[in-house]
């Protein structure tokens, strides 16, 4: 499972903990997610865009048509970390603020730009990038950007 | 039959999401943190992910239809608009507030830890929202 440490934060809800890198767990990793988004375009033709298969089942103009893919594929991202846990006994760790009204406000801001945007770190950074879309490399480009400055702030300027 | 095929996918982004390190939010953060404590494995992830995308949608895309459906589905577009950059922009702040983005949060979900239901809860709402304010721009959009 996910075990998830909400302990070691400031009052901004950043930290300063460093993290291991890990390049080959993270390359391997990465190639599972590829070989799902190959499986999806195989089967149904679809792109693997998390943001773009969760909008679409919500209200308004709820897609339908893809409502059974949206919802299986839903359910699968929902059971991989229970299976992870019940696989390898043990999950790795997953630090996050414990500041809610700062999660509040990352998830609406989440939830409206990769709307707005048409797309997320799958849809455009993976997906697109990979179809070598210049719409999906310039929104690639763009929310690393302004994820970069966020997190200056955050930690540097505002924060620890 | 078809349907599992989608469910195996999704339980595979998810473990994908896990075994990189992409589902824990410090680590994200710490990517993004590239003047502090920078920890550059994401990049391994996007790099890991388009290695077996790019070529793998390549070969799928030989195909004139996809297995278990008439057509493919992708995005015709390519005009770079006012909405596509503020959307990204809005996007990579929240991400680099909370350190999630839309797969990592879907999959820690299950264990319910009260940040990640704020986030998904927030994040759920905001998608709403833009879909009522884009409604009217979204009509050539067909998925």
């Amino acid at each position: 499972m996910l075990l998830y440490v909400t302990g070691f934060v400031n009052t901004i809800g950043s930290f300063d903990l460093e993290t291991e890198f890990t390049p080959i767990t993270s390359l391997l990793g990465g190639m599972l997610i590829g070989l799902s988004a190959v499986i999806l375009m195989a089967s149904h033709g679809r792109v693997a865009g998390i943001s773009g298969i969760v909008s679409r089942l919500l209200p308004p103009a709820v897609d339908t048509k893809g409502l059974p893919i949206g919802i299986t594929f839903v359910v699968g991202l929902l059971l991989a970390a229970p299976v992870w846990s019940g696989v390898f006994g043990q999950g790795s760790v997953a630090v996050i603020s414990s500041n809610m009204a700062l999660l509040g406000l990352a998830g609406l801001l989440v939830g409206f730009g990769s709307v707005l945007g048409n797309g997320c770190t799958s849809g455009h950074g993976v997906c697109g990038i990979s179809r070598l879309s210049g719409r999906s490399i310039i929104a690639t480009g763009t929310f690393m950007a302004t994820g970069v400055i966020t997190v200056f702030v955050l930690r540097h300027f505002i924060g620890a | 039959m078809h349907y599992l095929s989608t469910l195996f996918a999704g339980l595979l982004f998810g473990i994908g999401l896990i075994f990189s390190g992409m589902a824990n939010p410090e680590k994200v953060q710490n990517f993004l943190d590239v003047f502090g404590t920078w920890d550059p494995s994401l990049a391994f992830v996007m790099g890991g992910a388009i290695l077996v995308t790019a070529p793998g949608f390549w070969f799928v895309r030989k195909r004139t239809t996809p297995f278990f459906h008439t057509t493919f589905h992708l995005p015709t577009r390519k005009d770079i608009d006012a909405r596509l950059v503020t959307g990204a922009a809005v996007f990579g702040v929240g991400w680099g507030l909370g350190g999630l983005c839309p797969g990592p949060a879907m999959t820690s979900l299950p264990f319910a830890a009260p940040g990640v239901l704020v986030f998904v809860a927030a994040m759920l709402a905001g998608m709403i929202l833009a879909k009522f304010t884009a409604l009217p721009l979204r009509k050539t959009i067909t998925t």
